[in-house]
């Protein structure tokens, strides 16, 4: 039986690597065998054995140049009292003035007395790939007096967004791009007092973890010392146990051992300290984000000072997407199908036709 | 000229010159006196959970006042108001004592509807001026306890960008009850920049609302340089941003008390680093205007308030004045022999006699005339 070598040469993936210390190191997704058997994939999943060089794999690439010329769509929303710094986090994460606080607001606006949601998009583009950035602020969340039901208008808008995206695709002419507003994720400032989650923080949290991804962070962590941190964050897990409130990556969703694995770590270190600031300083003659004391130079991306990077890296690097999907698979889904089952079917909206009893 | 001033003051400390009476003595007498009977003083702490009152307070007067503390968790917190909680220390220093009452705020600004938090702490402070009048119009004045709040320290949070709408409400309404001294908590979360910018603001929102928070008074004039330089730093400083800390850390070889962390230490005595030094200079050297402006300012309103809505106050149904005068002079005569007081119990007895006749004098020209203009 003569050999059948497969080409040295391939196109390599286009899939970005995840980081190392989000997963443990797989095997590649090419492994020459000198069988020839060319076995694909990651390994789970026996399929037939190939005799030659398809190129099924290029499908990836195709993908990727499909998803470089349209760009996608990535919205964020920011909750917590004011002064956590909110808008200096998301600056700090998308490395660019993204956040409200550079375009029209100044920081001595007196705190609103209602909540209101106020939202600006960006284009940012890095490596040819386009990401159309909206970040939805909150401003007004629990600065008042009496904070009863202030999550309401953040509830509402969030189920709004549903309801568009939920008219757009049930109508009869779609469009072939539906303009995706809703929310992917939110981020939760933690105030770090160092002691518990506020009763706030309690009701937030369980009155949205099933409506939207969220993801708590401790915020202007310079403020604990390190025993403080892993305490605060140690007691704060406790809580939303206690309480069942489940954060992303929630754990009924992972699809496989890997992701199990993958998102054991992440929720171990959850939630994470951050410190945001768009300052830079000189520091041991690197050029660094930080904050400047008189005691010492807080690193932004230092990960023995605090935890940014990791939740750069898990946001942005690695879930991007998968907070995409569970936005439209789960929580879309779930919204979708309370709709139906409410109004016993919805009507097509269509432009001057009969309308047709919606076949959902 | 001087060489008769000189003989002149010889002349005076010396006992055995004529012209000599002796009276120049008398602070070290009443010195002695104060120092034999201890000083008490009230101290209220309020402020959002977490803002490191209590460590500030363990390091103010470098004692443990809280040891065995339990944090609540949220879930815990949800059914709780606010509560009182007055804790007593005593310390001493160099044979001075003081009697330090802390009195605690836990559970203020927890709840998700904070509207009702400060009742509980006003009621508290009126409850202490209404029992100190009382005692006041008692027959036996001789072991007054008093109980009221000396000075209120207000917890800001760093982390806004300036009062919250809680913080102002909260000030409007003891302002005029207790003396405020609003405190930075958590100062070393604020670069320096940041620092100066958050007290201007909470200085013109202070200046905005009309709220009365306590001023140092200036130096007097025959006080030393030093002094009046320390006076004008500690108000110039106002609100104090400080840190506090229970630990010792090692730093640049000595041991010091701060705060460590990856970057750097943080130290709490360090003037540098935070104003705790300041913070505790102005107690000190203050404690006793604080107690002063508490009685003459604050007492003074809730009682003429007080006896306006009217009421009994004692058993026997008399108003006493009690004027600072009076009180120094019956000081003495605590510790007198026994014909000094029994002729001070008469004595109260004229009074008490003359004052309930020009009341009931009073009385019945009110009714008398009830739309009198001068009334």
């Amino acid at each position: 039986m003569s050999e059948i070598v497969p080409p040295e040469v391939r196109p390599k993936p286009a899939v970005p690597a995840k980081p190392s210390h989000v997963a443990p190191p797989s095997s590649g997704p090419f492994v020459p065998s000198p069988q020839g058997t060319g076995g694909e994939g990651q390994g789970s999943g026996r399929g037939s054995a190939l005799l030659g060089y398809i190129g099924i794999d290029t499908i990836i690439e195709q993908m990727r140049k499909k998803t470089m010329k349209t760009g996608f769509d990535f919205n964020i929303m920011v909750v917590g009292q004011s002064g956590l710094g909110k808008s200096t986090l998301v600056n700090t994460l998308f490395k660019s003035q993204v956040s409200r606080r550079s375009t029209s607001w100044s920081r001595d606006e007196k705190i609103p007395k209602t909540v209101e949601i106020k939202s600006a998009s960006h284009v940012i583009e890095e490596g040819g790939v386009k990401m159309k950035l909206t970040v939805v602020d909150t401003p007004g969340f629990g600065d008042q007096i009496n904070n009863e039901n202030c999550w309401e208008p953040i509830s509402k808008y969030i189920n709004e967004q549903y309801e568009k995206f939920l008219k757009e695709e049930v109508n009869i002419a779609r469009k072939k791009r539906i303009p995706d507003t809703r929310v992917h994720c939110c981020l939760y400032f933690i105030s770090p007092t160092g002691h518990s989650l506020r009763q706030l923080d309690i009701e937030f949290m369980k009155h949205l973890s099933r409506v939207v991804n969220i993801i708590p962070v401790i915020a202007k962590s310079d403020t604990l010392t390190l025993d403080e941190k892993t305490e605060f964050k140690q007691r704060v897990r406790k809580e939303l146990e206690a309480c069942g409130i489940e954060c992303y990556p929630q754990k009924e969703f992972d699809e496989d051992m890997e992701d199990k694995s993958d998102n054991d770590k992440i929720r171990e270190a959850m939630p994470f300290a951050v410190v945001g600031s768009d300052k830079e300083y000189q520091v041991n003659g690197k050029r660094v984000l930080g904050r400047k004391t008189a005691w010492g130079v807080v690193e932004v991306e230092n990960p023995n000072h605090c935890e940014f990077s990791l939740l750069r890296d898990f946001m942005i690097r690695s879930h991007l997407q998968d907070l995409k999907e569970v936005t439209h698979n789960i929580h879309y889904e779930t919204y979708r199908a309370k709709r139906l089952n409410d109004n016993g079917g919805l009507h097509p909206i269509s432009s001057g036709q009969d309308t047709q009893e919606s076949n959902l | 000229m001087s060489q008769a001033d000189k003989m002149k003051q010889g002349q005076l400390t010396n006992p055995e010159t004529p012209g000599y009476v002796g009276f120049a003595n008398l602070p070290n007498q009443v010195h002695r006196k104060s120092v034999k009977k201890g000083f008490e003083f009230t101290l209220m702490v309020v402020g959002e959970s977490g803002l490191g009152k209590s460590t500030l307070i363990n390091s103010l007067f470098l004692t443990d006042l809280y040891p065995e503390r339990v944090i609540p968790g949220a879930a815990e917190k949800i059914e709780r108001t606010v509560q009182i909680e007055a804790s007593t220390v005593e310390i001493e220093e160099r044979g001075v004592k003081l009697r330090l009452t802390v009195v605690d705020t836990p559970g203020y600004g927890d709840a998700i509807n904070s509207q009702d938090c400060f009742n509980t702490i006003i009621s508290y402070i009126d409850d202490q001026f209404e029992r100190y009048l009382h005692d006041e119009s008692g027959l036996n004045r001789r072991h007054i306890v008093d109980n009221r709040v000396h000075c209120c320290f207000y917890f800001i949070s760093p982390l806004g960008h300036g009062m919250k709408p809680l913080d102002v409400q909260f000030m409007k309404a003891i302002h005029n009850k207790v003396n405020v001294v609003p405190v930075i908590a958590k100062a070393d979360t604020l670069t320096l920049r940041e620092r100066e910018r958050l007290k201007r603001r909470i200085l013109d929102e202070i200046d905005e609302h009309g709220i009365k928070i306590y001023h140092l008074p200036d130096a007097e004039s025959d006080e030393d340089e030093d002094f009046k330089e320390q006076t004008r730093i500690l108000k110039t400083s106002i609100p104090f941003a400080v840190v506090g800390s229970n630990q010792q850390i090692e730093a640049k070889g000595k041991k010091v008390r701060g705060r460590l962390y990856p970057w750097g230490v943080v130290e709490v005595e360090n003037p540098e680093h935070n104003d705790f030094l300041k913070l505790r200079t102005m107690l000190i050297t203050h404690m006793q205007d604080l107690q002063e402006v508490t009685q003459d300012l604050h007492y003074e309103n809730f009682r003429s308030e007080r006896l306006k809505r009217g009421g009994r106050l004692s058993s026997h149904g008399y108003i006493l004045p009690l004027s600072p005068a009076y009180v120094l002079l019956c000081l003495p005569f605590s510790t007198s022999s026994l014909d000094i007081h029994e002729k001070n119990q008469s004595f109260l007895r004229r009074m008490q006699e003359m004052i309930a006749k020009m009341q009931a004098q009073m009385q019945k020209q009110g009714e008398g005339d009830g739309d009198s203009p001068h009334l």
